[in-house]
């Protein structure tokens, strides 16, 4: 049977608005839910960088005490009147470094909260397909990588997905340095699988098929590394 | 739209798993499956396979979405306006689409993020679609129903076949359990089965095997 425009016009209108409809009672329905769940995700992975996180341990207690978040600017300056979650990192990331603000997330001594153990910063980039970011967590003398941990929006699944899935990839970061003496150089990831980089504090092994989301970590290490280079002068105890 | 009603309507005429009603779950399974006869979904079924548990959570993923999109067009197969049907069947699609895929992210979260991009490329796999253009547009509700879980678990079965051999081969584990290693074995993972070249090879194989057993014939 062939329907005439009028019908077809009213029948996509009416579709649409129902299906607008549903998802945006879907959306707001489970917002609350959604946002939870990432935040609890953020929580779980800034501490997953300095320890492991035993199953059933209570994040929210463990963050609140022993986690202490502020945002400083590329000069290495507090900002007071800001919080991390405030900053929007994918919009921070498209700006020039010096006009970034950088969220700071220190992790206190158990028994002495006015020592700091490690300092957890966030990072962002851009890996193959799409974003990545992530948390890299420095000892005290903000220079020897305690822990990585790393996300993505979409690298393949299996190779450059492995950034994220993979923990022995983000093992290989840990003790390695990004200064040489006053030099910040980063930690680079290079090419090809299998090579042993143990001897060399600046690098570490590949992902064999995932060069480019590789090259991705790289840059966004550099990257970040650089924006904090003025904070991390600034705190480094030795 | 409760599926209940559906039943009820449905009864009266024939019961709900007649032989002809239980063949829509048996045929995709077999001589008729999505994957392996009729070549569809290939891509996702090389994309998600490397790992059993998001091949799991995919082949369920789509179920439910073939299924309820086939009820749902079913129940507006009379009144879709024939030269809008594609997109209309699109948008219904794409609703059950993000509601599955807003739903994993309020209550499974992890499984959510391992999934990413491909709950969404759901709507653009051709099962979905092919099923709804070729049984729900001209056949009632609760058939519908059972057709669109049988090309579901169809798909699911050879997704999961596939990572069952590509998570074995190629990382030594199942289900993320490590295997040899608990036998005590040194395993060195195949680095082929991971990528979707290894998946084209085992996919090829698993149609070789299963059209020699049916004596399925291309026609020319």
């Amino acid at each position: 049977m062939r329907q005439s425009n009028l019908y077809i016009v009213i029948y996509a209108g009416v579709l649409t608005i129902v299906c607008g409809g549903l998802l945006a009672l879907a959306s707001e329905g489970l917002k609350e839910k959604q946002q939870f769940n990432i935040d609890m995700e953020q929580k779980k992975n800034i501490l997953s960088t300095v320890i492991a996180i035993e199953e059933g341990v209570d994040i929210n207690q463990l963050y609140a005490k022993r986690v202490k978040a502020f945002v400083v600017d590329f000069q290495g300056n507090v900002k007071e009147a800001m919080q991390p979650k405030d900053v929007n990192l994918a919009a921070e990331y498209k700006k020039p470094r010096e006009q970034r603000l950088l969220p700071v997330y220190e992790f206190k001594n158990e028994t002495d909260s006015s020592k700091t153990d490690y300092a957890v910063l966030p990072v962002y980039g851009y890996g193959l397909w799409n974003n990545i970011w992530g948390f890299v967590a420095l000892k005290s003398d903000l220079n020897t990588v305690q822990g990585v941990k790393f996300q993505h929006a979409g690298e393949t699944p299996g190779l450059g997905a492995r950034i994220e899935s993979d923990e022995e990839v983000q093992n290989r970061y840990k003790g390695k340095t990004i200064f040489d003496q006053d030099k910040l150089v980063s930690v680079t990831m290079m090419k090809g699988e299998g090579n042993d980089y143990s001897k060399n504090q600046h690098r570490v092994d590949g992902m064999s098929g995932a060069t480019l989301t590789g090259k991705g970590v790289n840059n966004m290490l550099l990257d970040y590394f650089q924006a904090y280079e003025n904070y991390m002068k600034k705190n480094k105890k030795n | 739209m409760s599926t209940e009603a559906v039943e009820v309507q449905e009864k009266k005429s024939e019961p709900l798993f007649s032989k002809k009603n239980r063949k829509l779950i048996s045929n995709p399974l077999d001589i008729d499956n999505p994957i392996t006869v009729q070549i569809l979904g290939v891509c996702s079924a090389l994309a998600v396979t490397t790992q059993m548990k998001p091949a799991f959570v995919m082949s369920l993923g789509l179920t439910i979405v073939t299924a309820s999109s086939n009820v749902v067009i079913s129940m507006m197969r009379n009144s879709i306006p024939s030269r809008i049907r594609i997109i209309v069947q699109l948008a219904v699609v794409s609703l059950w689409v993000i509601l599955v895929d807003q739903l994993l992210k309020a209550y499974v979260y992890d499984v959510s993020k391992q999934l990413s991009v491909f709950v969404g490329l759901i709507i653009t796999n051709c099962i979905v679609m092919g099923r709804l253009e070729a049984y729900a547009m001209g056949n009632k509700p609760w058939p519908s129903f059972l057709d669109g879980i049988g090309n579901g678990l169809g798909y699911g079965m050879i997704l999961m076949t596939l990572a069952f051999f590509r998570e074995l081969l190629g990382g030594g584990s199942l289900f993320g359990f490590k295997v040899f290693e608990s036998m005590g074995v040194h395993y060195q993972g195949n680095g082929l089965m991971l990528l979707p070249a290894g998946a084209c090879i085992l996919l090829g194989l698993i149609i070789w095997i299963q059209r020699s057993i049916n004596g399925y014939r291309e026609s020319h």
